[in-house]
């Protein structure tokens, strides 16, 4: 908004008689902070630009040309990326987006669910119950993760999909989000209307309130899927069968294997540059109509 | 009978059925792996006989004497001692220039903000174990650009991934993976500023860089104080970086930070009764530095109030 009304002070400036000329370089832009910021830039995108371009060197360029000079064996590591191990890369890139996708879906359902329950009714014990639920997200994962490992051990289920994705659905991130979500969003005086109309609670969430919610739950789901799929302690810890391991894990098993054999050091470039891909296309996508504010909860009113 | 009543019950249960999944979770997946761990740190493993045979093997109580082994055993303390100097480097960079990238976002006639905004962000899509497989081939001289160029120019090459640049090596990876995301919470909150502070800032003829001392800074404090605690939170438990850095460098060892030596000492060792001891004293010392920097922060925001 205050960015509107500069541009239209400026406008107002620039059509008044006598100061028709465009004012010096200098005063129309900030030139500290846009450089500063284009480095920063610079720094944040050195590394992907480094793994773009080395993914595309065939084994003896990467050693012998500079750096930053793109090669000529881009399908050629691809095709040596996809024929280790019968394609089990391909299964890591599977399996990350089955648990991501699936997993943060199973967490915005239930913090949705939740959220609601906790922005909409007034009942005893509410705030006992979302100060109980954040407290999850301050214990450190070590003290879960080791515990959680021995518990799904009795219960037969570690080295499994499930012991995975169980552990990550509930977010108290996520249910802090989607109740500041449905604070802001689901007016009282709808549900209350629902109410009237003889709709039963269930119905009132379901078809008024989700739809309501759904643009803070797109970041609920975002924010969950970057967990999961970035998440390594918990994995690393559940699984020993690497047929069921996501890329994270499946990359540094083939980076262990690889820091002495520098014929292998191209495998695991390629597999980094194809595994960041995936996350920068999505971010990419999204930003055009997903508001990085809502990170922090934000709510436009 | 109705309906209202009907109704009514409805309303007032609906809450408690809706909050059940969320509940049910919570007790299989973070209040038992809590109590179970307490309970594991609190007992040890008495071997009978030549420990064969069924029952031979028996958990009793210990008392407090896996928390008192740990807190003497040096490979945890060293492992303290490297991830404060490692605290000590990263959260300060990383909020210093979280800080400073979205003050310079948000002062006027800057041009590129949604590519550059974006490019500082970016890093946070990239999981820390792949941030770190990348820079770790960055810190690699034979196909780093850094040491192509330290060589042309006949400089000396350091090694980056032992001693002291090791420490430099693994803050900057923390840092290149975190700032985007911090500098975004605290843009956010210096987007909610109202427009009318400014003015009467401007129209005594504040410069850009007073404004931004004097009038953001202070209007933000609380946005930076929640990073600050969350930064704390994740730096004490760092682990899938050096984790990650570990095949490419001997000076990385299995007990580098404290969380890999809990990791060392359940799976390596298979000692889970020291490692609950260990991973709830790390909580511990987690909860109380984050909840006191917490307190800190916050008593220090009352007194400048009330003056």
């Amino acid at each position: 908004m205050s960015s509107l009304a500069v541009g239209t002070a400026e406008a107002a400036a620039a059509t008044r008689p006598g100061t028709d000329r465009r004012p010096p370089l200098r005063s129309r832009i900030a030139l500290v902070p846009t450089i500063t910021l284009l480095l920063g830039a610079l720094y944040c995108l050195l590394p992907v630009a480094w793994v773009v371009i080395a993914a595309t060197k065939s084994g003896s360029e990467l050693f012998s040309t500079f750096t930053f000079l793109p090669g000529s064996g881009f399908t050629g590591n691809v095709k040596e990326l996809s024929a280790y191990r019968d394609g089990v890369y391909w299964k890591w890139m599977g399996n990350s987006a089955l648990y991501a996708g699936l997993g943060a879906l199973a967490s915005t359902a239930v913090s949705a669910i939740s959220g609601y329950a906790l922005a909409i009714y007034r009942f005893r014990g509410r705030e006992t119950v979302f100060s109980v639920l954040l407290a999850g997200v301050l214990m450190p994962p070590v003290i879960l993760a080791i515990p959680q490992y021995l518990l799904l051990a009795k219960a037969d289920i570690t080295d499994s999909y499930a012991s995975v994705m169980l552990p990550l659905i509930l977010s108290p991130y996520g249910i802090y989000l989607a109740r500041i979500y449905a604070a802001a969003a689901v007016p009282a005086d709808v549900v209350e209307a629902g109410r009237m109309d003889g709709a039963g609670e269930w119905r009132i969430f379901t078809r008024i309130a989700l739809p309501m919610m759904i643009p803070g739950l797109v970041t609920v789901f975002l924010f969950q899927f970057v967990a999961v799929w970035n998440n390594f302690l918990l994995p690393y810890i559940m699984l020993s069968d690497d047929e069921k391991f996501p890329i994270t894990l499946g990359l540094f098993t083939l980076l262990e294997q690889g820091a002495n054999t520098p014929a292998l050091y191209t495998l695991v470039i390629t597999g980094a540059f194809l595994a960041v891909l995936p996350l920068i296309a999505l971010f990419l996508v999204i930003q055009r109509f997903w508001s990085l504010d809502l990170l922090s909860g934000a709510v436009k009113s | 009978m109705s309906i209202a009543r009907r109704r009514s019950y409805g309303v007032r249960s609906a809450p408690y059925a809706f909050l059940l999944p969320a509940v049910i979770l919570f007790a299989l997946f973070f209040a038992l792996p809590i109590g179970y761990a307490l309970w594991l740190s609190l007992h040890k493993v008495k071997v009978s006989g030549l420990g064969l045979g069924a029952g031979a093997r028996k958990e009793v109580w210990a008392g407090i004497g896996n928390y008192a082994d740990a807190l003497t055993d040096s490979e945890l303390l060293d492992g303290a001692l490297r991830v404060v100097g490692y605290g000590a480097i990263v959260i300060p960079v990383m909020l210093g220039l979280a800080l400073v990238f979205a003050l310079m976002l948000d002062a006027d006639k800057v041009r590129l903000t949604s590519f550059t905004r974006l490019a500082i962000f970016l890093p946070y899509a990239i999981p820390g174990a792949v941030a770190a497989l990348l820079w770790g081939f960055l810190y690699l001289p034979d196909v780093s650009p850094f040491y192509f160029v330290l060589d042309k120019l006949g400089m000396p090459q350091p090694d980056l991934l032992d001693g002291g640049p090791l420490y430099l090596a693994l803050s900057n990876i923390a840092v290149w993976g975190g700032t985007g995301f911090n500098m975004i919470v605290i843009y956010t909150s210096l987007r909610s500023i109202p427009a009318e502070v400014y003015e009467a800032a401007t129209l005594d003829g504040a410069t850009p860089l007073q404004t931004a001392l004097r009038i953001k800074i202070p209007m933000v404090a609380p946005s930076l104080v929640l990073t600050f605690f969350f930064s704390i939170i994740a730096t004490l438990q760092v682990f899938s970086e050096p984790t990650t850095l570990k095949p490419l460098t001997n000076s990385v060892s299995t007990t580098w930070s404290p969380l890999m030596k809990v990791y060392q000492d359940a799976f390596g060792k298979g000692d889970i009764h020291s490692a609950a001891a260990e991973a709830t004293i790390i909580a511990i010392v987690t909860l109380v530095l984050s909840f006191g920097f917490l307190r800190a922060a916050n008593s220090r925001n009352k007194q400048e109030a009330a003056r």
